[in-house]
């Protein structure tokens, strides 16, 4: 057997939390832990762009498959890649990394713990995205709800003990439904390896209570409007960093998951709810937008943002179309980037104000040039301008949707208006107009790591805009291999 | 029948022993410490005996009115072990709050006498024998310490409602005699073939008289106060041993003598299991006192374990062992951190007096963390292996109700764990509680929480124990 990878991607963080965990930290700022902690993050960053290099994208199969036994006679451990979720490591790695270095700003006090969370975090949603087992995904789905709760509810902010708990208790709720419909799997079909009921199929007549079961799992976490009311609320009260994995891979696990299960494993009941699916999307797109319009608090007007923006992802999912899905998982790459990039954007004028209301600020362009430039650009990045990536998943989901239904795809071409509207007036009321707040003026511009985070997204953001080859490559076999068998389990039934 | 004698060796030694140490302690001052450590050292002694016996078989002894089988020996082992771990954890415990006497150690010896007798019994005057000795053992341990007024009350209050039950069980025994002929259970099971109301009723009372002592709701008024009264080393015991003893005669009486009434008593079964999980989620959530929350959350616990039970199968009898088993080991883990909670030979037991602990004492307040997430039932930890075989065992019977159910409770309950995790680590620190703990009871801690978190490594080292438990031929 060759080197296991994909392990060693999920162990590597979970044994660096552990040295880190014995570290001595008497006193308040000790270096070492940061150090050994950037190292990790680094090396597992490095490793990941090495299974990138590795990984052969002209397969469909699962590639770096382990397989060990787990619980005997049930559940396999079973792990592997693909190119659907190959991106969404890459994405954890590089965020991940990301985070660590922006803790120096952010995080002022237990550090150490904050590191040995982000870590673990790290190690969970790698293991969300690489596994191959139905009950393994559910482990690394769920565990994920500890590290958070703790980031959320230990350095957050004024009202953090609501949010975490809102957090926590809306994603568990949702979560329970889904492990009733694992078991249940399990009993229908005698296995919970997804790729084997991939091919075995599961029975029309179960599909629908099991495709709702899966669906309030993820739509929490998506999550879809009914059940995003704990989105602001997270993300306004974590810190910086929390924020940032909230928004730039939590909410991915729902979207992978939709891609992964509900139409991997459920296709006919798929077909059936995508009017419903279209309804909640086009709503979270429209509505959240014209919420977000309305915020006073950036964090929270970028929150709802990231509503709408998986409202597109939706959508691109539940058309079944090349397209569509392609551009879906590019969204959620790009969001992935560029509210990670916003969410620090806002913990930057954070740090040096303390306040996210957005009447406190105006003018800031004079103040903090180079920091206006990095704003801009992912401002254009969530507008969805041409030329950055956010302009790729929007405009294939679009062209995906115009296939299906053509009302649809133009309510949500409205979405992109709003979008610009709401960044826009954002950044216009932040950077423009005259500094009526002598406080702004003290305000020091990014410092290097700051230039050094922002930049890497903000150049990342650029470059898959003008060429999301890369990207597109990766996912292309594995995607167009989805839609044929979704096809075909469609035709199948209906020529029964 | 004399060259089975053997079988019953374990409780053979732990009489004798139990008053051997009784003279020693009558005869020779100053000797609670030696009888503490005897009484240790004897239950190290019962479980090597234990795993000595055949481990193959199914031995019946005394007219098959006493068995030997998987289920008695498993049952058997956890109860030792946690009783050596029990005792452990709360010597210094006993020590601060001067109740370090002979007797204590005496007592819980001889109601884990009892419970191996109850776990054994296949006849009802042998099960209702192990019964009251583990019963009045009980009620003189809740009362222990005799100063203080709630452990007073709490024993006498046992004592009543608990001897209610008793007479109930006992009524329900002589009409389930009355009408089948018997008191072995086999030939009760044979003699039940056709539905006999008398038999049915005996059975309700019965279960009556078991859901008192594993307080599954709406059995469960007496816990709340038991609990929070007795010693807290006390209550430890009570959370564990007797549960498992009463669950075991429990899964021994509904899968021997009345398998045939299997469609009767699933609706209680049922009823009992979702009332508790309910009840313990829901009521454990206004709680001040970190015993009584204990008290509610092992309610909810039960909830689960007679969930696996209801299914009827094989499979749902072992998820109901495993779950015990992952509940004992986490109810010793939460306990051994009460213990920790001292400053300056004063034990706090308020879930306030935790706040902020994470500050002085970090690695008492990670354990604290994984005890609770774990009893909450998040993954990777053990208890979410607990229920998921529990779950399993109940869809696979197409009870889909019982398991929706069951996992909304669990999120109820997550509430009131996360609500104690709060406290530990959002909230400002209250006290600095002292870091001098015997080596039993930081070994006790240090055993159970690298358990819990490293479950899932291996997670088949309980399945391989118990997948022999096989009552339903």
């Amino acid at each position: 057997m060759n080197f296991p990878i994909l392990s060693s991607l999920i162990l590597l963080p979970i044994i660096g939390s552990f040295f880190i965990l014995f570290i001595k930290s008497t006193n308040k700022d000790n270096p070492s832990i940061k150090l050994l902690a950037l190292f990790i993050g680094f090396a597992n960053f490095l490793l990941s762009l090495y299974l990138w290099y590795q990984f052969d994208s002209s397969t469909h199969e699962f590639q770096f498959v382990e397989n060990r036994k787990w619980l005997i006679g049930l559940v396999n451990y079973k792990i592997g890649v693909d190119g659907i979720s190959i991106l969404f490591i890459l994405l954890t790695t590089l965020i991940i990394l990301l985070c660590i270095i922006s803790v120096n700003q952010n995080i002022k006090y237990r550090i150490k713990e904050f590191l040995i969370s982000v870590l673990l975090m790290e190690s969970l949603m790698i293991g969300v995205f690489c596994s191959l087992d139905l009950v393994i995904f559910y482990l690394f789905f769920e565990g994920g709800l500890i590290p958070m709760f703790l980031i959320i509810g230990i350095w957050g902010g004024e009202r953090r003990v609501y949010s975490a708990f809102k957090f926590f208790l809306y994603t568990l709720l949702g979560s329970v439904l889904m492990l009733i419909a694992i078991i249940s799997i399990y009993w229908i079909t005698g296995t919970t390896d997804f790729v084997e009921i991939y091919e075995q199929g599961i029975n029309v007549k179960y599909q629908k209570l099991l495709w709702l079961a899966f669906f309030s799992s993820f739509a929490v976490k998506t999550p879809m409007w009914p059940f995003h009311t704990w989105l602001p609320d997270a993300h306004v009260e974590a810190p910086t960093a929390g924020s940032v994995i909230l928004a730039a891979i939590l909410l991915k696990m729902a979207g992978y998951g939709f891609i992964r299960f509900s139409l991997g494993l459920f296709p006919n009941a798929s077909e059936y709810f995508v009017p419903f699916v279209f309804l909640l999307s086009l709503i979270a797109i429209i509505y959240t937008s014209l919420v977000a319009l309305m915020q006073e608090d950036m964090k929270k007007l970028i929150a709802y943002s990231s509503v709408a923006h998986m409202g597109f992802v939706t959508l691109g999912i539940f058309t079944f179309t090349q397209q569509g899905i392609e551009g879906s998982i590019i969204q959620m790459i790009s969001h992935g980037l560029v509210s990670a990039a916003l969410f620090l954007c806002v913990g930057v004028l954070y740090d040096r104000m303390h306040t996210r209301l957005i009447d406190k600020y105006g003018g800031i362009v004079s103040i903090m040039p180079r920091y206006a430039v990095v704003f801009m650009i992912f401002t254009l990045g969530a507008v969805g301008l041409p030329g950055t990536s956010g302009f790729i998943g929007e405009f294939l989901i679009l062209i995906g949707t115009f296939q299906k239904n053509f009302l649809v795809a133009a309510i949500a071409s409205l979405g992109i208006i709003l979008a610009a509207a709401y960044m826009l007036w954002l950044y216009k009321r932040l950077f423009f107009g005259e500094i009526f707040n002598s406080d702004l003026k003290k305000m020091i511009d990014l410092n290097y790591s700051e230039i050094f985070i922002l930049w890497t997204l903000g150049v990342l953001t650029v470059f898959f805009g003008f060429y999301p080859d890369p990207l597109l490559n990766t996912i292309e076999i594995s995607v167009n291999n989805l839609i044929e068998v979704y096809n075909l389990n469609i035709q199948q039934t209906n020529i029964k | 029948m004399i060259n089975n004698i053997n079988l019953i060796f374990p409780e053979i030694f732990i009489s004798i022993f139990l008053m051997i140490l009784l003279i020693l302690g009558v005869f020779k001052k100053k000797s609670s410490s030696i009888i503490y450590n005897l009484s240790v050292l004897s239950l190290i002694i019962l479980l090597a005996l234990i795993l000595n016996l055949p481990q193959n078989t199914t031995e019946n002894l005394f007219n098959k009115s006493y068995v030997i089988d998987h289920l008695s020996i498993y049952m058997k082992l956890i109860m030792i072990a946690s009783g050596i771990f029990v005792m452990l954890t709360s010597s210094k415990y006993l020590k601060i709050i001067k109740i370090y006497q002979i007797e204590y150690p005496v007592l819980l010896l001889s109601s884990i006498l009892g419970m191996m007798i109850m776990v054994s019994s296949n006849d009802l005057i042998v099960f209702y024998m192990g019964l009251e000795l583990q019963s009045l053992a009980l009620y003189v341990l809740a009362s222990f310490n005799r100063d203080n007024i709630l452990s007073s009350e709490s024993g006498l209050k046992y004592f009543i409602l608990s001897a209610l039950s008793s007479g109930i069980l006992l009524y329900g025994c002589s009409l389930v005699y009355g009408f089948s002929g018997s008191t072995n259970f086999y030939l009760i099971s044979e003699n039940i073939e056709q539905i006999d109301y008398g038999v049915v009723f005996g059975m309700v009372f019965i279960l009556t008289g078991l859901a008192f002592k594993i307080s599954a709701v709406p059995f469960h008024m007496w816990a709340p106060d038991v609990y929070e009264g007795s010693p807290t080393s006390v209550t430890l015991f009570f959370s564990i041993l007797p549960k498992i003893a009463a669950l075991s005669v429990f899964i021994r009486f509904l899968y021997v003598p009345f398998i045939n009434l299997f469609d009767q008593w699933q609706t209680i079964i049922i009823f009992l299991s979702i009332a508790s999980m309910i009840f313990g989620a829901v009521a454990a959530i206004g709680q001040k006192n970190l015993k009584r929350l204990i008290a509610y959350s092992s309610i909810g616990h039960m909830g689960y374990a007679l969930a696996g039970l209801s299914t009827g199968s094989n499979y749902g009898i072992q998820s109901s062992i495993i779950y015990i088993s992952i509940y004992l080991i986490m109810n010793l883990a939460l306990f051994s951190c009460l213990f920790m909670l001292r400053v300056q030979n004063k034990y706090y037991e308020n879930i306030e007096d935790l706040s902020g602990i994470s500050k002085n004492n970090p690695i008492l307040s990670l354990t604290f963390l994984i005890v609770l997430f774990s009893l909450a039932g998040i993954p990777p930890l053990a208890g979410f292996f607990a229920k998921f075989y529990i779950f399993m065992a109940v869809i696979e019977q197409s009870m889909y109700s019982l398991a929706i159910i069951g996992l909304l409770s669990t999120v109820i309950s997550a509430f009131y764990y996360l609500r104690i995790i709060k406290i530990i680590y959002f909230d400002s620190e209250r006290f600095k509680y002292d870091k001098d703990h015997d080596l039993g009871l930081k070994l006790t801690l240090a055993a159970s929480t690298l358990f819990l978190i490293f479950y899932f490594i291996y997670p088949n080292i309980l399945t391989e124990l118990i997948n022999k438990i096989n009552l339903i031929s």
